[in-house]
């Protein structure tokens, strides 16, 4: 299992996930840097993404779109706000076609970094949304990959 | 993927957080799911005063995380598993959203270190 720890921050509605690869901290950079492999695992398998621009530069963008079982589309973007590859990336996440345009749909600040760990490397992603109502909303869209499976776990929430 | 929006719900889903993000008032909904507590034999447990207690006890109940009911001069607070179960719900669901994304990225490397 990848994923080491998570953490659920109600007060600053951030959720901090922790995972340990057994590959180099320049090898887990190229998950999100290069285009093709970030298609592989942005997307479930139901909705598998294709990047159409990756600039990963400060005020740089990443367009992608999702493709859905009925050939729909559903496009998003990703605003660089700071990077400083292999070990860091920050970036405005949001929905729509157009770039910095939220148009009501909720954005999250995403976080990334990568350290070497052991033999590895150790990635922290720290999501972090605008408003309590823009997790909802990201939570109503769907993303459906296995989510009635998550609902009967019982997360430690009400035993911190 | 549809928007289902509901009136009243962000500022619903505001208050939600807010309640949850303090310990006193998570185990105040812990002890009430038991079964119905006053708000004086609760406030017995706390380094707190009666009214600290009866303030978190009022954020839960605007939240929708628990309900207070009248027994003969005492106010009973129970907790509304609904509310609780949709908060805990939506947490799930993000944190769902990034392990799939953390497992395909596992599988892709696997697959190069020929596991």
């Amino acid at each position: 299992m990848s994923v080491t720890s998570v953490d659920k921050d109600f007060e600053n509605r951030t959720l901090t996930m922790t995972c340990d690869f057994p590959v180099s901290v320049e090898r887990t950079w190229e998950l999100w840097a290069d285009p093709r492999q970030l298609e592989r695992w942005w997307g479930p398998p139901t909705y598998p993404a294709t990047v159409e621009k990756h600039e990963l530069t400060p005020g740089g963008d990443v367009t992608y779109f999702m493709t859905g079982p009925e050939g729909d589309r559903h496009h998003g973007w990703w605003r660089i706000t700071a990077v400083e590859g292999p070990t860091s990336l920050e970036f405005l996440d949001g929905f729509g076609e157009e770039p910095g345009e939220a148009g009501g749909m909720p954005t999250v600040t995403m976080r990334v970094e990568i350290s070497g760990h052991g033999d590895g490397a150790r990635m922290v992603l720290r999501s972090t949304f605008e408003s309590a109502e823009a997790m909802e909303k990201m939570v109503e869209m769907g993303m459906d990959e296995g989510m009635t499976a998550a609902l009967g776990q019982i997360d430690d929430l009400l035993d911190a | 993927m549809v928007v289902d929006n509901v009136p009243n719900e962000d500022e619903h889903v505001n208050r939600l957080f807010h309640a949850l993000s303090d310990a006193t008032r998570r185990d105040i909904l812990h002890r009430s799911a038991e079964g119905g507590l006053s708000v004086s034999r609760l406030a017995e447990d706390y380094p707190m005063s009666f009214a600290a207690v009866q303030k978190h006890v009022a954020v839960l109940e605007r939240a929708g995380l628990v309900s207070k009911e009248r027994r003969g001069r005492e106010q009973l607070v129970r907790t509304e598993p609904d509310a609780v179960r949709r908060a805990r719900a939506a947490l799930d669901r993000i944190e769902d959203l990034w392990r799939g994304r953390v497992d395909r990225m596992s599988l892709i490397l696997d697959e190069e270190l020929g596991a």
